[in-house]
């Protein structure tokens, strides 16, 4: 394929997809055509650039040009002064927050610049529809030097070596992982990755999976060859459709360029891959829960050992890594071991991409070094708290993790150190909160979440769970008594010690953490009956500073439960007993005399 | 759970047959043939488990038994517009639970619910992972990013006429 | 295989590798408490879900709780099983599972027979702590011709899904909903009648709670006792008597029918009849059966059918009714003792001793639940008025002697009543699995050959093996015998016949473990199989005792067929004892 002088490349990722990014693309190859510029020019579908707010966007490529909020009706102006004239479209570049400047490419934005792509390397780059970008990327090198040169062993002991830990959560060692695999003999072996995302507010995977689906497929063949695997399964989410496209769309082209499917490459090696669906269960994200759900089972986590590498699908061996983790491994087998572990901290290697959520205001997809800080990824990459609020807390590990709070803002961000810290790295959401946010809330959403994702074969997580939900709520409600946090604690403590599988065992971090770090937060709730963030509706009082009514009277006439009296041109008096808190009074007042106590 | 109950008809049942027989009738596909049957139906009627159960060979009891423990898999209709509020931390933080109580109370539903005359339903979904947009609400294959309480009733609004 | 060695509670342990905490605490005598496990040894049954957390236990080294169930040893491995944090564990644990468990104890039928009571009792729990701010998963309740569920009292031990499906391959029961909703339920929750339960009862069985009891028939039999217009009939199956003791503490395998008889008597049935009796009838009549298709199966005879199936137990006729009801030709047609006793007391009875059918009432005391729906079947009534009007199952009789205050223990041993009680050591072993074909060998084999048979006890049939075969010499004929218990063995043998590649001539088969004496509706063994080794000997024991052991040897069944039957499988039998079978599963409706 010859390459076309100019490419612009349109974000396909979800967010700006759903922006109508289609429209844009659309837009611009009329224009193109239109100026017969067709041979010169190509626009080309990505995967997320990570700039999800700011969508859609578009990339000119090679002038390294980012357009935010493009609309189909900026294309018109893009070719005619960019592309004919050579002229930077102003009004569509990113202006920075501090310094107001127009920023032209991505690397320059204070969000891109303490990033390092490997996982995300061809994400937003190439075109995740046509293989031939995949390769002129790279994509294959890694297996084709693998299989033309080097034993499992040794690729075992390169990926050993990297010291690369699992990114799916648990942060086992990769090569370890495959080593064990491989020692076990059998006749048959699976290969399965892991793409049943669900933690809420992660979406790591699903942008791997649109952006560069064959960085995921080539790792599974080598992952296949080390094990002595001939055949893969994508365990992946129904609600990702998008991402189950552009899988087909690349294994069908990875088949046709007989880079997978029988004798690849004429070496003698085969591997194929499948791709089964997940039907929405959290715990499916659980080894064994994922690999009786393949096996067309409900998807009930089983007591490990065995472990899947002794006995998993259909009762062999099988080797279970996450989207992220297969990621990895090409660019270790081409870089090699020591480039990729001198990446990152003492006991956690490499990078790890993050989905930055909540309260901030860059919120996307970012891929940082393990060890960078908690402050360097809020601050400085996600362009700090929305709205110019304080910082409150970070929650990482999704449902399972904890939060961390000021105190670790400066803490490097690894394995063990958020494991230290009572949170976890669990698949890399991170969500921010801010001071508005409350605390013993935000737990019982967590737990909500657990809830109703727990699978209901362990007593301690089908029961507890729901006990734990229960205090929060009664907390939240301003019911609860100081004895609760002590029970809280305990039905914490022994859920976890006595749950089945990763997701009991985790499920009370989020309230464990809270307590540990906002325990002042929970006392209020159940001694002074407040909750300090304003949020918790029942221990509000709705009530009219008199100074400030002129007794205009809107608020009693919106009041859905006439809770609001007084005569006109009077002050009007709330009754707290009448008060269902809606809000409606405050927000129709215009004389700021309606606060929150 | 509740399901209504319906007769199929031999061209439905041949259906299920041809979509069982494309994976071998093979017991360990149930949830791709699920995702097949209900991709065709829209739901998974009692009526349809029970063809695929003399398929597969596999006891009714234990296919309502994972029908029940995905939450994709539904053994009510959907509404000619299924409405769908992502309960996502991100959109969580953002308000999406005001969005929910919203639609609640416009249309007079619960979650799980349809409305009488079949048009809309309610759901509420797990991260669609489009944090970028909290809060966010899908209705069909559409979404709308961003919205606020106020935003519903002219959300409605555009389906009026549909 | 392999030893390892491993240290709990301070003590050192020698096991096989593979074997687990709990077995290998066990084999100290130490004691850890356990809810969801359950293992019938001698039957390779076991459950282990790992699911209630209850039997956790510390491991040096590992992070959080293992549960001894499932948790295998490892050499070196240091275990504590009941330090304070590992009590705590229990306690809160159990908390949350009586959290979610009402508290209607008075009123359970499991009450003073409950695992999770008795749990409750041992880990000293008083209270629940928030109890009242707990909500509580509620279900329908569904009550079945023989089966109540009530699933607010289940405990997801997961004991009775386990049952249905992996040992009797029935596939009635399915883990259902996820999370805090999860339970073991039919398919759409519907109830148990439109699903294809066979009313075996080996769920109710093994049920740890009161979340699947039998339907307690009781109050009815009361209230036909003190009616003075009525006569009322009682007729004991032979598995009865091997195990009620047990529920007045006597040792499991001790025999208790003249006890029993006396029992009964003093509850105030006016007759007090033995099911053995209609055993030997039913030898009678499966026997000739038997004989007569193999007879004309060797002449070549095309349209007879073989294997000839035992029809006596009402579970595996439910079974094969549902899932092969292309072979509903195959079993033997004589109905089962139960349903041959109601009627010949409804007819030839009922005649001799001038009363009308209407005012005769029949009630079976049964090991079994299925036998509550087979008397319901309408081809076993005659214008509405059922053969056997009740049948309550040996843990309700046990009930009822109690609420009468009888202690079994110090009662006189009776005598069955004439005609109706008189029965062969064959009619007997009955009641245990191999006992039907080995009474039916015993009196084929004499009319075939015309010969007296030289030793009666065909130990080549019994035992507990869940698939048996055995050939026996019909002098110079072989008899290839098959013999399966548990509906999952059955299916096994089944699906041969089905293929046409069954070798068998004859099989018997029987839908619980063990047979009758491990049936639904016997004292609970709460997973000891030992228990039902013991009642198995009991059975053989009273067999040993007889002084007739073969069916055709009794002399009421002579008497019988030449006062009123005629000959075995003679038009009148046929009338009274054969039935045939009906296609179970719903066709999938299909509109036109």
């Amino acid at each position: 394929m010859t390459k076309k002088k100019i490419q612009i490349i349109v974000c396909g990722g979800t967010g700006c997809s759903d922006k109508n990014s289609n429209a844009v693309a659309e837009s611009l190859t009329i224009e193109i055509e239109a100026n017969a510029l067709e041979n010169d020019v190509k626009v080309v579908r990505s995967g997320c650039f990570g700039l999800c707010n700011l969508g859609p966007v578009v990339r000119v490529m090679p002038d390294d040009v980012v357009y935010i909020g493009v609309k189909p009706s900026d294309a018109q102006e893009i070719i005619d002064e960019h592309i004919m004239k050579g002229r930077v479209v102003e009004r569509l570049l990113f202006t920075d927050a501090l310094t107001g400047k127009k920023l032209r490419s991505a690397q320059e934005m204070s969000g891109y610049r303490k990033q390092m792509r490997i996982v995300l390397r061809n994400c937003g780059i190439i075109d995740p529809e046509n293989i031939e970008e995949a390769i002129a990327h790279d994509a294959y090198e890694a297996l084709a030097r693998v299989l033309t040169t080097m034993t499992p062993d040794e690729v075992i002991k390169i990926v050993k070596d990297s010291g690369l830990r699992g990114r799916g959560g648990g942060g086992f060692p990769t090569g370890l992982k495959w080593e064990i695999a491989r020692k076990n003999k059998a006749d048959e072996k699976y290969v399965v990755c892991n793409a049943d995302e669900g933690d809420p507010g992660a979406f790591m995977d699903r942008s791997v999976l649109e952006g560069d689906p064959h960085a995921v497929l080539e790792a599974m063949a080598i992952c296949g060859y080390c094990i002595e695997a001939s055949k893969g399964l994508i365990y992946i989410r129904a609600e990702y459709p998008l991402a189950v496209a552009r899988l087909k769309t690349a294994i069908a082209q990875a088949k046709e360029y007989g880079l997978l499917g029988e004798n690849i490459m004429n070496t003698g090696f085969s591997f194929d891959i499948e791709i089964r669906y997940g039907a929405g269960a959290f715990v499916c994200g659980e080894e064994t829960a994922l690999i009786h759900s393949m096996e067309g089972l409900r998807g009930e986590p089983t007591v490990k050992p065995p472990f899947p590498a002794e006995a998993g699908f259909r009762g062999k061996p099988t080797n279970v890594n996450n989207v992220e983790t297969f990621a990895c491994i090409s660019p270790i087998i081409l870089k090699g071991a020591e480039w990729f572990s001198s990446i990152g901290t003492e006991k956690s290697k490499g990078t790890k991409v993050f989905a930055l959520a909540g309260k901030i205001n860059n919120v996307g997809l970012i891929e940082v070094p393990m060890g960078t800080t908690l402050r360097e990824v809020i601050f400085e990459i996600g362009g700090g708290i929305r709205n110019g609020k304080k910082f409150k807390a970070a929650q990482t590990g999704g449902p399972s993790g904890g939060c961390l709070t000021e105190k670790h803002l400066d803490t490097p961000i690894d394995f063990d150190n958020l494991v230290a810290a009572g949170s976890m790295m669990g698949s890399g959401g991170l969500i921010v909160m801010d001071e508005d946010d409350c605390m013993v809330s935000v737990a019982k959403f967590f737990l909500d979440f657990t809830v109703e994702e727990s699978c209901g074969k362990c007593a301690p997580c089908r029961i507890g769970n729901k006990r734990l939900h229960e205090l929060l709520e009664h907390i939240t409600k301003g019911k609860g008594v100081p004895a609760d946090l002590d029970r809280l604690r305990n039905m914490c403590l022994v859920i976890k010690d006595t749950s089945l599988c990763g997701l009991g065992q985790s499920s009370p971090n989020p309230v464990l953490s809270t307590l540990e770090n906002f325990k002042d937060e929970y006392e209020a709730h159940v001694t002074a009956k407040k909750c300090p963030a304003g949020k918790c509706r029942d221990l509000m009082e709705y009530f009219i500073i008199a100074e400030n009514c002129v007794g205009c009277t809107a608020c009693a006439r919106v009041c859905p439960v006439n809770a609001i009296t007084g005569e006109r041109k009077e002050p009007h008096v709330i009754n707290p007993e009448i008060c269902i808190k809606c809000g409606a009074c405050k927000e129709k007042c215009k004389f700021d005399a309606i606060i929150i106590k | 759970m509740s399901s209504i109950k319906i007769e199929l008809r031999q061209e439905d049942v041949s259906k299920i047959k041809e979509i069982c027989a494309s994976f071998n009738n093979d017991p360990q596909e149930l949830i791709n043939v699920l995702h097949k049957c209900q991709e065709h139906f829209g739901y998974l009627p009692a009526e349809v488990q029970e063809v695929i159960s003399t398929e597969l060979n596999v006891p009714v009891a234990k296919i309502y038994g994972v029908v029940t423990f995905y939450s994709f898999f539904t053994m009510t209709p959907r509404g000619k517009h299924p409405i769908s509020i992502c309960m996502g931390t991100a959109c969580y933080v953002r308000g999406a639970e005001k969005v929910l109580e919203e639609f609640k109370k416009e249309l007079g539903l619960q979650v799980g619910q349809t409305t009488p005359d079949g048009k809309f339903s309610l759901s509420s979904l797990r991260c669609v992972g489009a944090c970028g947009l909290a809060p966010v609400v899908m209705i069909g294959d559409k979404t709308y990013g961003r919205v606020a309480p106020d935003d519903v009733r002219n959300i409605l609004k555009e389906y009026e006429n549909y | 295989m392999e030893t390892i060695t491993l240290t709990i509670d301070n003590k050192k342990v020698d096991v096989p590798r593979g074997t687990t905490i709990l077995k290998a605490a066990r084999q100290l005598g130490i004691d850890i408490p356990t809810l969801c496990y359950m293992e019938l040894h001698d039957m390779n049954i076991e459950n282990r879900p790992a699911g209630c957390r209850i039997c956790v236990t510390e491991v040096q080294g590992r992070r959080n709780l293992a549960p001894a169930c499932a948790t295998k040893c490892e050499d070196g491995m240091v275990v504590k099983t009941h330090t304070t944090r590992v009590l705590n564990a229990r306690r809160t644990v159990m908390e949350f599972i009586l959290s979610d468990h009402p508290k209607d104890c008075l009123i359970c039928p499991k009450s003073g027979n409950c695992e999770l009571q008795s749990m409750a009792h041992k880990l000293g729990i008083r209270e629940i702590p928030g109890a009242e701010i707990a909500a509580m998963s509620t279900y329908r309740k569904d009550t079945s011709p023989s089966i109540i569920r009530d699933l607010d009292k289940c405990i997801m031990c997961r004991r009775c899904e386990m049952m249905c499906n992996d040992v009797q391959t029935v596939g009635a029961l399915s883990a259902v909903n996820r999370g805090f909703m999860a339970a073991v339920a039919p398919a759409f929750e519907q109830n148990l009648e439109h699903s294809p339960c066979t009313y075996c009862g080996q769920c109710v069985a093994v049920c740890p709670t009161g979340a699947l009891t039998e339907v307690d028939h009781t109050p009815e039999v009361l209230r036909v006792l003190a009616d003075p217009t009525k006569t009322v009939v009682v007729q004991t199956a032979p598995a009865v008597r091997a195990a009620l003791g047990e529920e007045f503490g006597m040792k499991p395998g001790t025999l208790v029918t003249g006890k029993m008889v006396t029992a009964l008597r003093a509850l105030g049935f006016d007759y007090v009849f033995d099911t053995d009796f209609a055993a030997d009838l039913t030898i009678m009549e499966e026997g000739t059966e038997l004989l007569d298709r193999l007879n004309r199966y060797l002449k070549g005879d095309k349209t007879a059918r073989l294997p000839i199936l035992t029809s006596c137990c009402p579970g595996w006729v439910n079974f094969f009714e549902y899932y092969f009801p292309d072979l509903k030709e195959v079993p033997s047609t004589a109905k089962s003792p139960q349903q041959m006793f109601g009627a010949i007391a409804k007819s030839y009875f009922a005649e001799k001793i001038k009363v009308n059918r209407k005012d005769l009432v029949v009630v079976s005391i049964m090991p079994c639940l299925a036998k509550k729906y087979e008397c319901q079947r309408d081809e076993f009534s005659v214008d509405g008025n059922r053969d056997v009007d009740f049948s309550i199952s040996t843990r309700e009789l046990a009930a009822f002697i109690k609420q009468a205050n009888l202690d079994l223990n110090n009662l006189e041993e009776g005598e069955f009543d004439a005609p109706l009680g008189e029965s062969t050591g064959a009619g007997v072993i009955f009641g245990t699995t191999g006992g039907v074909i080995e009474a039916a060998v015993r009196t084929a084999y004499e009319i075939h050959t015309g010969k007296k048979l030289d030793r009666i006890d065909f130990t080549e049939l019994r035992g507990l093996e869940g698939v048996r075969q055995a050939a026996i010499d019909f002098d110079g004929l072989e008899v290839r015998i098959g013999i399966a218990h548990g509906l999952g063995n059955a299916r096994k043998l089944l699906n041969d016949v089905r293929e046409g590649k069954s070798q068998f001539h004859a099989i018997e088969v029987m839908a619980c473990p063990g047979g009758c004496i491990g049936g639904g509706g016997q004292p609970l063994h709460h997973g000891n199989s030992e228990i039902i080794k013991a009642r198995a000997a009991a059975i053989y024991e009273e067999d040993r005792k007889k002084p007739l052991r073969k069916s055709h040897e009794n002399p009421f069944i002579i008497k019988l067929y030449e006062e009123f039957l005629g000959k075995p499988n003679s038009e009148k039998a046929h009338h009274l004892l054969h039935t045939k079978y009906f296609e179970k599963k719903k066709k999938i409706i299909v509109k036109q």
